[in-house]
């Protein structure tokens, strides 16, 4: 498609003060608005003109989204705080380091000063097909483009896939899930707090969307529990550059000992479905078990139990497969840059 | 460069003017606009299109579109052409600017986000009294550090962003302070050296 590239399509803009103020702002463009968070993922929207809202919320001005507190034991992080401040935060780094390593290997350092993590676990998937303007299923045709005989399809699902096959492209997604965190949204109607791992959804609910934002709603905040603060985690992201490349497979694992034996885990995978993967039963069969090769060799052949690969994308299985069995045995990720 | 054309007169400034002249142009359609999109009451965080921007410690007062992006503004309406556009996706580096201290991707960052913070471009980083070059730019020269150097500029600001928060970074570090910006030639381990000396002259 030809891409137009002297100016982003003609908008309203605005830029609210405070979270009442965008959510009246939502609320009252409901059928015709984007909200512009770090605008990383708007950009390539706006600019392929693929989307032309009538009306662009910008919410880089409203302080209260900003920042990261302590709250209940745990921390909430604003929905607009960049990635660059969550990794340097020293309550982040000390209790919930797999969010700071996840969120560091987020693209490259000026889109993490840019990229916020609210954006980041709300961004759109990154499958070529749909962001190329084909009238797909996500986009509310009645064809999956990636899923033909003759489709590029080296990056797209092994699990889960339902009609589209596309896949969460979220680094901190993944980590965000394991960690047990709840995402705050706003609307007119009020104050809900979803679970991280309810947040995401699959085609199979809706297949043209990737979270359960609605229309109206804002993401304002990400609280982590205290559940899994100072647990042993692992972080790992495979992707073919180091710099900018969203994941070909990325893993988060948080797991907790008693007497040398696993007493709880939370494993999770992203870029293998629609949305993160947690990997709830290979969790369960690894309790009491001690964390040696064993263990993470059942863990890692558990996980990718069902996988339906489609032509180019084999390789994730045995990707997905080590990077779990990885997750388990823990020690350094593999040494990128 | 253009200060020793004995005319004072040269292409670069010819595109200057005229680049000028543009910004004039738009900004008179702004003053004769008639009411459309902005003639209703405004709601709550509309903005307006004359605003005023901090760059290189000046302030500019333009007329700025509600969808423009700082890239656009800084080279097509007041002429800092210093920046480049690259890509404009996000993905080399070449727009990279300082908003605040922090180097941004210009391309795909709204000029209107940038109202009340301090912007610094290339052109911003020499003295602007006696012209001696920031020491990012003194090591560039004293190392001869790009091949063509279109990448240069964003390089060069990506590399004093980073130097503000780390001073005595290892050739490692600084390697992934600027991983965001791409250089076609591949002269990757030319720049660093050049970056590192910059660090160097930083640091005195």
């Amino acid at each position: 498609m030809a891409v137009i590239r002297d100016v982003l399509p003609a908008f309203e803009l605005f830029q609210p003060t405070t979270i009442d103020d965008a959510v009246r702002l939502v609320d009252k463009y409901r059928d015709d608005y984007w909200v512009l968070a770090g605008g990383l993922d708007s950009m390539d929207w706006l600019k392929d003109r693929l989307r032309k809202p009538r009306s662009v919320i910008d919410l880089s001005r409203i302080p209260e989204l900003v920042g990261i507190k302590e709250a209940n034991g745990g921390i909430e992080i604003g929905a607009m705080t960049p990635l660059t401040a969550v990794v340097r935060h020293p309550l982040v780094r000390d209790r919930f380091g797999l969010l700071a390593e996840a969120a560091e290997l987020v693209a490259s350092p000026q889109i993490r000063n840019q990229g916020t993590i609210g954006g980041n676990v709300s961004q759109d998937t990154r499958c070529w097909y749909y962001r190329g303007g084909w009238n797909c299923y996500r986009a509310g045709g009645n064809i999956c483009y990636a899923d033909t005989p003759t489709a590029i399809n080296r990056e797209h699902a092994i699990l889960d896939a339902d009609r589209c096959v596309a896949v969460s492209p979220s680094d901190t997604a993944p980590a965000l899930v394991a960690l047990e965190a709840q995402m705050v949204l706003r609307s007119a109607r009020g104050e809900r707090v979803v679970d991280a791992e309810h947040y995401f959804v699959g085609p199979g609910v809706d297949i043209t969307r990737m979270t359960v934002l609605e229309p109206g709603e804002i993401l304002t905040s990400i609280r982590i529990p205290a559940t899994w603060a100072g647990a042993q985690f692992y972080f790992e992201k495979v992707r073919d550059r180091q710099v900018w490349d969203f994941p070909l497979v990325n893993v988060a694992s948080a797991i907790k000992f008693a007497n040398g034996r696993i007493d709880g885990a939370r494993l999770v995978v992203g870029a293998v479905a629609a949305r993160p993967k947690r990997l709830a039963s290979v969790e369960a069969a690894i309790v009491g078990k001690p964390r040696d090769e064993q263990t993470a060799d059942m863990a890692g052949r558990m996980a990718v139990e069902g996988a339906v690969t489609l032509r180019h994308n084999g390789y994730k299985v045995p990707l997905m497969r080590n990077l779990v069995k990885r997750a388990i045995r823990g020690g350094p990720a593999a040494v990128t840059t | 460069m253009t200060e020793d054309t004995p005319q004072g007169f040269s292409r670069r400034n010819f595109i200057k003017g005229v680049i000028a002249a543009g910004a004039v142009a738009s900004s008179s359609a702004y003053l004769f606009r008639t009411a459309t999109v902005h003639g209703q009451p405004s709601a709550a965080g509309a903005v307006e299109r004359l605003i005023t921007l901090t760059v290189n410690g000046q302030d500019r007062r333009i007329d700025v579109m509600p969808q423009e992006t700082l890239a656009m503004t800084l080279r097509y309406k007041l002429g800092l052409t210093g920046t480049k556009i690259g890509c404009d996706r996000a993905e080399c580096g070449a727009c990279t600017v300082l908003i605040d201290d922090v180097p941004h991707y210009s391309c795909s960052f709204l000029t209107h986000r940038a109202r009340g913070k301090k912007i610094v471009t290339i052109e911003g980083l020499a003295d602007a009294a006696t012209g001696k070059l920031s020491p990012v730019q003194q090591g560039v020269v004293d190392e001869q550090g790009f091949q063509c150097a279109f990448c240069m500029p964003g390089f060069v600001m990506a590399a004093t962003g980073y130097l503000k928060a780390n001073k005595n970074p290892t050739r490692q570090e600084l390697a992934h302070g600027v991983s965001g910006n791409l250089c076609r030639c591949q002269d990757y381990d030319k720049i660093l050296t050049a970056l590192m000396r910059g660090a160097e002259l930083m640091r005195g």
